[in-house]
């Protein structure tokens, strides 16, 4: 039998950073993964990441995962791929499958890292081909190069639903409606927005009624709920579509936790069952530690920031490395972790109605029901003011853990302070030079840079554009409103693209100048 | 003593519902009045609902269907699906062939580099 100081199963987010962690104080570590490849879910993930500098905000997902694969590999951390962990035997004994064999090794420490699994909704006809997880869509677009469906519906506004429909977009297929039933859009209001002002229609109040097709999905009906989640009749509201997309939420992961003999509890907050453990991943049995979502479902930052500290408390465990080390390296990472933790969608608010931001500003409502800030909303935000000449409009009306578009600005226009899910706002006497930084740093594509009056009867705006193909100079379009609604007529003045930018191109179309305010999505007339 | 382990508590009788023949587990192709019934027929856990039915026994182990089959138990009991104790977890955590089962790897032929 094989023995190791620690192993660790998952390489995704948090067991890489895990592993990391413990790789440099010296630890042998090996990683098992039952996938063929390592990252996790972080090489699904195209779109840029909301955090600090430290958290490695605006940063792509899938290239954090590149990031982490290389980190591990030059301190030695072995990652067995392929290779699932079938079993957790009592003193830390770990059965692992690979091939046509089953190993067995020892562990003086192990950290469970296996994360989650799709949360499923049962409705008639759940069961067509054609009904699939967004993590499932998420795998066919990103990892295998294959479209899900050629017209889709999404159930379910919370941040998978939000980023996966903007994918799918983007990966060229129809999303024809966004539906949760809950009365409020449950993932970032940024993410809502530019999903909706592409047109897409939210459905909140809504849920499946029936998918419809005999051998596979051709059809979805949805109805209004009531606010106890019954049909109210006459509501129903039908699409054609090939594909339905369930993001419905996610369950741990945590069997190998209860086999192992691990003190277990059912916490709906933390998605389902999972192991009693302390702030840094300490679970009930001695030297078994957990890190990620297989103890509570959140994010992929805060999973690698709990790998870290999954990693550091193994290490003092196995005696790697002095108790008043680890006590200094953890209050470090629990301050990171806090911040993460802040703002309307900290794990304590979840649930909660908020009516005001942080600065005392009532929240849009029309955001949490309609997936975008209205014309006559918008402007009550600190990010959103007027001057002459080119200057950036921000959008961001939540308090969410972010502030790439601070440091992005050479000029100092953009200002959110120390506090990390403050309101961004617009320095008053800031020299926007129309560089276009902030509009591509903003994970949220929530930055504008707007001319509100050219001179001669126009105005111009510079928007966030990840579609491809690109348009070109000259074209001829419309604009659409944050509702994605048609606003008007639109010219494209240009289209940059730099290195910079990190495949987020800047579009700037031009408008009559009436329209500045409310034109923030160009498309290419049908 | 919980609402699961007080067996004299009385459930109602057993009314049929428009969905009952909506699959919930479709490895092994049980209908939620499968479910229903079972509950009715006296199987309070989860260990005795996957020993009657044979949900979450099959290709995915309950990866889809332990959470759903879990709310319908709970719902006929008119309990909170977290009163309800998950199904024992044991080896093998995922489908295996048994002669891969079988083929242990002997010492000094593990899969090392």
């Amino acid at each position: 039998m094989k023995r190791y100081d620690l192993i660790i199963v998952g390489a995704g987010p948090s067991g890489l950073s895990a592993a990391i962690e413990a790789a440099k104080r010296g630890i042998e570590v090996i990683v098992f993964d039952e996938n063929e490849k390592p990252g996790g879910q972080l090489f699904k993930q195209i779109h840029k990441f909301f955090g600090s500098k430290e958290h490695r905000a605006k940063v792509r997902g899938f290239v954090i995962g590149e990031q982490l694969l290389e980190e591990a590999d030059k301190l030695g951390v072995k990652v067995e791929l392929n290779s699932t962990v079938i079993g957790l035997y009592q003193d830390k004994e770990v059965v692992v499958k690979k091939d046509d064999k089953v190993t067995h090794y020892k562990a003086d420490a192990i950290i469970i890292a296996t994360g989650a699994a799709e949360n499923m909704v049962t409705f008639p006809g759940w069961t067509l081909p054609g009904v699939i997880g967004a993590g499932a869509a998420q795998t066919m677009m990103n990892l295998h190069g294959v479209k899900p469906g050629k017209k889709i519906l999404m159930l379910g506004s919370g941040n998978v639903g939000l980023v996966v429909s903007f994918q799918l977009m983007q990966c060229g297929c129809d999303v024809v409606a966004l539906v949760d039933a809950a009365p409020r859009v449950g993932g970032y209001g940024v993410h809502a927005a530019k999903v909706a002002r592409t047109g897409v229609p939210f459905y909140l109040s809504h849920t499946i009624v029936k998918a419809e097709g005999e051998e596979c999905v051709t059809g979805v009906t949805i109805a209004e709920v009531d606010s106890s989640f019954k049909f109210i009749e006459g509501t129903e509201k039908h699409f054609d579509v090939d594909t339905i997309c369930l993001a419905v939420g996610l369950s741990p992961m945590s069997q190998l936790l209860k086999m192992a003999g691990c003190k277990m509890e059912d916490n709906p907050k933390r998605g389902g069952q999972v192991p009693i453990c302390d702030e840094h991943g300490s679970t009930s049995i001695p030297g078994i530690f957990v890190a990620g979502d297989v103890s509570g479902i959140e994010e992929a930052s805060s999973a690698m920031i709990e790998g870290r500290m999954a990693g550091i408390t193994a290490a003092e465990f196995l005696g790697y490395i002095q108790k008043d080390e680890m006590g200094t390296e953890l209050e470090n990472l629990d301050k990171a972790l806090d911040g993460l933790r802040q703002g309307m969608f900290a794990p304590s608010n979840r649930g909660k109605l908020i009516e005001k931001t942080d600065e005392g500003i009532e929240v849009s409502e029309s955001l949490l029901k309609k997936g975008y800030v209205s014309d006559d909303e918008i402007e009550r935000f600190p990010g959103v003011t007027h001057k002459k000449g080119i200057h950036p409009v921000i959008e961001c009306t939540q308090n969410i853990p972010c502030n790439p578009c601070q440091d992005a600005c050479v000029k100092k226009c953009i200002s959110i302070g120390s506090n990390i899910t403050s309101l961004p706002i617009v320095v008053e006497d800031g020299d926007c030079i129309n560089c276009g930084m902030c509009v591509a740093s903003c994970s949220g594509q929530a930055i504008f840079l707007v001319d509100e009056d050219c001179g001669d009867g126009t105005a111009t705006v510079t928007l966030p554009y990840e579609f491809l193909p690109l348009p070109s100079e000259g074209d001829k379009g419309i604009a659409l409103g944050r509702d994605g609604k048609k606003v008007c007529e639109a010219t494209v003045v240009s289209v940059k693209s730099a290195k910079a930018f990190d495949k987020t191109h800047l579009l700037t179309m031009r408008v009559p100048k009436e329209y500045a305010m409310k034109a923030r999505f160009y498309k290419e007339a049908e | 003593m919980n609402a699961v382990n007080d067996r004299t508590r009385d459930i109602g009788p057993f009314v049929e519902g428009p969905d009952d023949d909506m699959l919930i587990c479709r490895c092994e192709e049980i209908t939620k009045g499968e479910i229903r019934r079972a509950v009715h027929d006296g199987m309070w856990t989860m260990t005795e609902i996957r020993r009657y039915l044979r949900t979450g026994m099959g290709l995915c182990q309950g990866q889809t269907c332990a959470k759903l089959v879990k709310g319908i138990v709970a719902r006929e009991l008119g309990i909170s699906p977290a009163e309800l104790e998950p199904a024992t977890s044991r080896v093998p955590m995922r489908p295996i062939e048994m002669h891969i089962f079988a083929n242990e790897a002997k010492e000094g032929e593990e899969y090392e580099d």
